[in-house]
């Protein structure tokens, strides 16, 4: 949904010209640095991108879904880094809060979030618990006005400079599955967390993980995110929203990735002519063009029927299983119609096509995707 | 001091535009369009104004087509108070801007022109200087620095070799140059609330303006088509060329 369609292209064009006047030219700068140059990101709060999704009488912007999609097709034309640094904020990191806190809760961290003063992340993954989230290890035991957090969380997108974690404990020993586990709002200065050594990653440089390893964190009982044994619950609607919000961003860098090839075949000459000439060539850009196309049609749609309150869960796994090994097949076509020069680093699509291989094994890998989606056909038919 | 900015609705810079074939015009179907930069220079401009306490509110004005109004969004969005549309569907001649602008100026009571020096789609860069003319003000012609002094503005101009600075009694005239400032981009948040600022509409009749055209454009032609350049081997062969093909030296 569409609250006002001239506003929305207004937030739309000047994400775009942001994009394409401030962050494109910084994308090397990063990779390289493995780091956010701190005046983008003071930028970045300056725009107000840290704020997309938190209610407006929090300091943010309230996007529908559809409106999300919308910008974070335009954030997908430069690197996923830049999108993933305000991407707690706008999603995993304080959806929680947003979807299940209480008054309190909102009223002290979503105006701070919407800033970007201060940064979120979302620690549900642990070395034993990946695709199998429910099986987490990771306890919370109360203890009078407190709970006692002790476990290890593993590649913790933004903890590293993180303010605030959003932690997925078993709060009941006694019950093994997702019924067992609470979410809890933890601040970085509590006595107890240690921050792992920063991940070496395949892609994505400037976004950082760590692990986080909790031993005897004592944190007030009131940070507890709704119900004891809500917090599985509340963590899976988190993700529901990051599927579609991730499909975006795959749509924009598919879009990228086809500006880039189709701008690198039109100057290329091989046999006397340019590359874009070429049948074969051309069969690459328009498979590309057309599953973009597709994926960016099923998204909308299904986003539109998210803001109409319809359950949509198998919807977004499609969108999320298609769509990430869409920008996959794109990303290789693209290095293919670089030909060499699509191995060097010197040309952007060779970072981007380590930059979305992440899309596809982060926030359910495309395995759970396909297992959700079968799961609820089944369901359906029974 | 109220500030009124002059806003013209172009096509966006980054659009490759191409001209009808029948040599009319440009085609504009679908195109995007934005805010002429220059005039996006002069909103940043009366911006800071207000915020160094010179300029108490900053009217925006455009001139067009109901569409107009995205453009005038921007610029409440980044900072303008309030927004006037002249409403006219037809392209109008800087001579009838110029006109409509001074009834503007006259009703509202304004004591600085803030305009682009010229704008994207015609480049005519007359209208400015039209406007002094009618409004019989002193004008400060593509402005590269502005400051206000007791109660005076000191532009200092982009001339050729060179700038030129000149003193200004208010009420004046100033359009602006690419090198006046960097606008800001309008903040996410601030575009939202812009939908809250008012704007009004108003017709050239209502402003009793005659706006009929003393200009004809006879025909639009693409610019002829650059052929490609070539290598010389050395120094010698470069003037020689220059001299016997370019002909230029
Ligand atoms: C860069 C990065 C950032 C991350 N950020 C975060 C974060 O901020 N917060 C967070 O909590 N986590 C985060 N993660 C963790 C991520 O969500 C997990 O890596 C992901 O869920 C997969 O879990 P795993 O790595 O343990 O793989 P595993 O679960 O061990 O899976 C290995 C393989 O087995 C397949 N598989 C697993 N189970 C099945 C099955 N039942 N049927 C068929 N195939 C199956 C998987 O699809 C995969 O191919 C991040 C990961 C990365 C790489």
């Amino acid at each position: 949904m569409i609250r006002d369609q001239e506003t929305i292209n207004q937030l739309v064009d000047i994400i775009e010209r942001f994009v394409r006047e401030r962050l494109i030219p910084a994308e090397e700068q990063m990779a390289e640095e493995g780091k956010l140059p701190d005046h983008l990101l003071q930028e970045m709060r300056e725009l107000g991108l840290f704020g997309l999704t938190i209610p407006e009488e929090y300091g943010g912007l309230g996007l529908t879904m559809e409106e999300e999609i919308l910008v974070s097709m335009a954030l997908g034309h430069t690197s996923p880094a830049f999108r993933s640094i305000m991407g707690t904020n706008n999603g995993i990191g304080s959806a929680a809060i947003v979807f299940n806190g209480t008054e309190a809760q909102k009223q002290k961290y979503l105006p701070k979030y919407a800033s970007g003063e201060w940064i979120s992340c979302f620690c549900l993954t642990e070395p034993e618990a990946g695709s199998d989230a429910a099986s987490l290890r990771t306890t919370a035991r109360r203890e009078g006005d407190f709970y006692i957090i002790n476990g290890t969380k593993r590649y913790i997108t933004n903890a590293p400079v993180a303010h605030t974690f959003n932690v997925m404990a078993r709060t009941n020993p006694d019950i093994k599955g997702a019924r067992g586990i609470s979410s809890f709002i933890v601040e970085r200065d509590t006595p107890g967390i240690t921050l792992g050594s920063i991940d070496k990653k395949m892609g994505q440089s400037g976004s950082m993980t760590c692990d986080v390893i909790f031993e005897d964190v004592k944190v007030p009982a009131e940070n507890i995110i709704g119900e004891e044994g809500e917090g599985f619950i509340t963590a899976m609607k988190v993700l529901d929203r990051g599927r579609l919000h991730i499909s975006g961003v795959s749509i924009g860098v598919a879009k990228r990735l086809i500006a880039d090839a189709l701008d690198y075949a039109m100057q290329r000459k091989q046999f006397g002519q340019p590359l874009a000439e070429q049948q074969l060539i051309q069969a690459m850009l328009a498979d590309s063009q057309t599953e973009t196309y597709a994926a960016e049609c099923m998204t909308l749609e299904t986003a539109r029927r998210r803001d109409r309150n319809e359950n949509v869960s198998t919807e977004s796994s499609a969108c999320k299983l298609f769509c990430t090994e869409m920008v996959g097949r794109v990303a290789d076509r693209a290095v293919q119609i670089h030909g060499g020069a699509g191995y060097m680093s010197e040309y952007a699509v060779e970072r981007f096509y380590r930059d979305v291989r992440l899309f596809r094994l982060y926030e359910g890998t495309s395995q759970i995707q396909q297992i959700i989606i079968a799961r609820n056909m089944i369901r359906a038919a029974s | 001091m109220k500030v009124l900015v002059a806003i013209k609705r172009v096509v966006d810079a980054y659009v490759k535009v191409r001209v009808k074939s029948d040599g009319t015009g440009v085609d504009l179907a679908n195109a995007k369009m934005a805010i002429n930069p220059f005039c996006e220079i002069a909103v940043e401009e009366a911006i800071r104004l207000k915020e160094a306490g010179a300029a108490e509110e900053i009217i925006a004005v455009s001139i067009g087509a109901t569409q107009c109004q995205e453009q005038l969004r921007t610029a409440l969005a980044l900072g303008a108070d309030r927004g006037i549309l002249v409403e006219n569907d037809e392209a109008l001649e800087p001579l009838a801007i110029a006109k409509l602008l001074k009834a503007v100026v006259d009703k509202e009571g304004i004591d600085l022109v803030i305009l682009g020096k010229q704008s994207i789609d015609t480049d005519n860069n007359q209208t400015g200087q039209m406007l002094a003319a009618l409004c019989n003000w002193p004008q400060g012609t593509f402005a590269c620095n502005a400051e206000i002094q007791d109660g005076k503005i000191q532009v200092t101009r982009e001339v050729d070799g060179g700038e030129q600075t000149v003193l200004l009694n208010m009420p004046a005239v100033v359009t602006t140059d690419l090198r006046l400032n960097e606008p800001r981009y309008a903040s996410l948040p601030n575009i939202m609330k812009a939908k809250k600022k008012p704007i009004d509409t108003t017709t050239p009749a209502e402003l009793g303006v005659d706006v009929s055209s003393n200009l004809k454009t006879l025909s639009v032609e693409a610019p002829a088509e650059r052929s490609a350049g070539i290598k010389v081997e050395s120094i010698e062969e470069l003037v020689n060329k220059l001299k016997t093909e370019a002909k230029v030296i």
